[in-house]
């Protein structure tokens, strides 16, 4: 089996046909849940939150078989998980995505989570600390994105669950997590 | 009569000359009077005043276009009766008042301008027009000097005959008969404009019998038109039909294809005569290259075979077209097929596709179509049809389903269609059994993966 890092690839990753977009409809709706799939499990594994489509990126190629998705393929991979709300496109030219490998809610979840399991109530922290700190070690909170962490914060702080403020340092904002 | 004793120039309905052969225009000047001095009676019959003056390299034309007159006239003034063109003066007269430029034109016994003059009168131009007057001037004394009426006449005899005694005397002189040299470069030059000319004057005659083939064919093809009319109303009319007017009209769309016109009727009925037999021939012909084939033909390399095995009486694309859709009128064993590409074909009735996909199936199913896919050479070869037709069949076979392509720097190629088998809620589970694992094991032989 291969892997590309440590990520085990599928078997069907050395198919050639995987890396032309197929006209048929049938089967290029096949062709696209499984890309869709194997991007998601790859970024969360390896913890990528954005790719740049005009940049490298190990997924989209296979040089054992000498073949690698072109920008339009890429874009319309990258699109289909727009589309189901799996990832975000940030910038108007597509050039750079937002993967969401857990949605923005489930972050939102996951953070609630932590504030429980560590007594976080009514405390403040920075958001560096909430993905660098000892509590998020070995949970999927370290090392999160920034982009999709001030967002699941947001959305908390809509629901009044936290506040934002700033903090001392220009580039930390300080949570107050409530009750 | 002002005018009266210069010769009538002929205009047309709508009032240009018409210009003698090898006349050609040159200039035009408005608002010109000619003003002979003298005494009248001659004076007066040579006096007019005209709308415009056109010179040409043979005459003076004076078109008169007086309203009041029912229609226009012109006369001319041929440049061989001008015997001398006098200076443009110029003086402070002649620059407040309008040019006028004085010629000597020989004048005949009998007053009259244009024949053998024995006489010469003075006349004046007085061009009150605002145009480029020393433009003119110079142009006038260009063409008379160059006096292209005689040599006009001068080739005309020149070639009766006595050329060759004219011409040897020339040469030792080096001046021809009519003072001119024909030896150095102005001989040269002067030959091959008279060469020029001649050929120019040929060409014209040409020209000419072409212009009166033309405005026959013309006549033709209103007749023609007149015919097809009276065909297309004709079915539209009554209703009956006796077998009479059926047969002549049938006739009649012969004579109208054989002179290459088409009846627009053909495309409701079984077509004319003419078409269905070629489609009967056709079908006829077909049948070796097909077998030659496998089965299946491009129908531009079967327009090439028929037309080149017919030799003469080449038939168009549109009648090869038009005889391979009467097939499925007839009880023929070939048809005409169009594949979504656009590419047209013919194939044996008795063709299958399901069979051509079972034979792919077994091709692209085998190790190495496995491990590297078909391409539509390879399968052109194992199919035994020419890459066009096997191209089409592999991607009629893809849009079923049956392969995907891979576009890659190494070309277009084909494999078998393993998406159906993965399954999307465990991507990395495989069946025992089944394309997949046996893709599997192909794929992962070491010749493949370096």
């Amino acid at each position: 089996m291969q892997t590309l890092g440590n990520f085990k690839l599928p078997p069907f990753f050395n198919y050639p046909p995987y890396f032309t977009l197929q006209p048929v409809r049938d089967t290029r709706e096949k062709q696209v849940q499984l890309w869709k799939e194997l991007i998601l499990d790859y970024c969360k594994t390896q913890k990528i939150s954005v790719i740049g489509l005009e940049e490298e990126f190990p997924l989209f190629s296979n040089p054992a078989i000498e073949r690698s998705l072109t920008h339009e393929a890429r874009e319309a991979f990258l699109a289909a998980l727009v589309s189901e709300g799996r990832a975000e496109w940030l910038d108007k030219g597509h050039r750079k995505c937002l993967i969401l490998w857990h949605r923005i809610q489930d972050w939102a979840d996951i953070l609630l989570n932590f504030v429980k399991d560590n007594g976080l109530e009514d405390s403040v922290m920075t958001v560096e600390e909430i993905r660098s700190g000892p509590e998020s070690r070995g949970t999927d909170l370290q090392g999160v994105d920034r982009i999709i962490l001030m967002r699941a914060l947001k959305l908390l702080e809509h629901k009044g669950k936290l506040a934002i403020f700033k903090g001392t340092s220009a580039d930390d904002e300080g949570i107050k997590f409530s009750r | 009569m002002a005018g009266a004793a210069l010769p009538t120039a002929e205009l047309t309905t709508s009032g240009r000359p018409i210009l003698l052969p090898n006349e050609i225009e040159c200039s035009l000047l408005s608002n010109v009077e000619l003003e002979p001095e003298g005494s009248p009676p001659l004076s007066s019959s040579i006096h007019l005043r005209s709308s415009f003056l056109i010179l040409t390299t043979h005459r003076l034309i004076f078109v008169s276009d007086s309203s009041a007159a029912a229609a226009n006239t012109a006369s001319y003034v041929p440049l061989a009766s001008v015997t001398h063109i006098f200076l443009l003066k110029k003086s402070i007269k002649s620059m407040f008042g309008s040019p006028r430029l004085k010629v000597q034109l020989s004048v005949g016994s009998d007053g009259r301008v244009g024949g053998m003059g024995t006489r010469s009168i003075v006349a004046t131009l007085v061009m009150r027009g605002k145009d480029d007057v020393e433009a003119f001037v110079d142009k006038f004394r260009q063409n008379w000097g160059a006096r292209v009426w005689e040599r006009e006449k001068e080739s005309e005899s020149a070639s009766s005959g006595s050329s060759l005694v004219v011409e040897s005397s020339a040469s030792s002189s080096g001046f021809d008969s009519r003072g001119m040299r024909v030896v150095g470069v102005a001989g040269i030059l002067r030959r091959e404009q008279e060469m020029w000319e001649s050929t120019d004057k040929s060409l014209q005659d040409a020209f000419q019998d072409l212009n009166a083939l033309m405005s026959k064919a013309k006549e033709m093809v209103m007749l023609a038109e007149k015919m097809r009319l009276k065909l297309l109303s004709g079915p539209s009319q009554a209703g009956s039909s006796n077998d009479e007017e059926l047969g002549s009209k049938e006739e009649m769309q012969d004579w109208l294809l054989s002179v290459g016109i088409v009846s627009p009727v053909t495309k409701e009925s079984a077509g004319a005569l003419y078409h269905q037999q070629l489609s009967r021939q056709l079908a006829d012909f077909v049948k070796i290259p097909l077998e030659r084939s496998g089965g299946m033909i491009n129908l531009i390399d079967m327009y090439c075979l028929f037309n080149r095995a017919r030799g003469t009486e080449l038939i168009s694309p549109e009648d090869l077209l038009r005889a391979c859709s009467l097939w499925e009128k007839f009880d023929v064993p070939v048809m005409l097929r169009k594949f979504d590409s656009g590419v047209m074909i013919i194939q044996n009735k008795s063709h299958s596709d399901e069979e051509v996909f079972a034979r792919i199936k077994l091709l692209i199913t085998r190790p190495d179509a496995l491990q590297m896919g078909v391409s539509a050479g390879d399968a052109a070869m194992t199919l035994g049809i020419a890459p066009a037709m096997a191209k089409e069949h592999l991607l009629t076979a893809e849009s079923r389903g049956l392969l995907c392509r891979d576009i890659s720097p190494d070309g277009f190629r084909f494999y078998i269609n393993l998406f159906p088998e993965i399954r999307t809620d465990d991507i990395y589970l495989v069946k025992d059994q089944g394309i997949y694992a046996t893709w599997i094991k192909c794929a992962s032989s070491p010749s493949r993966l370096q």
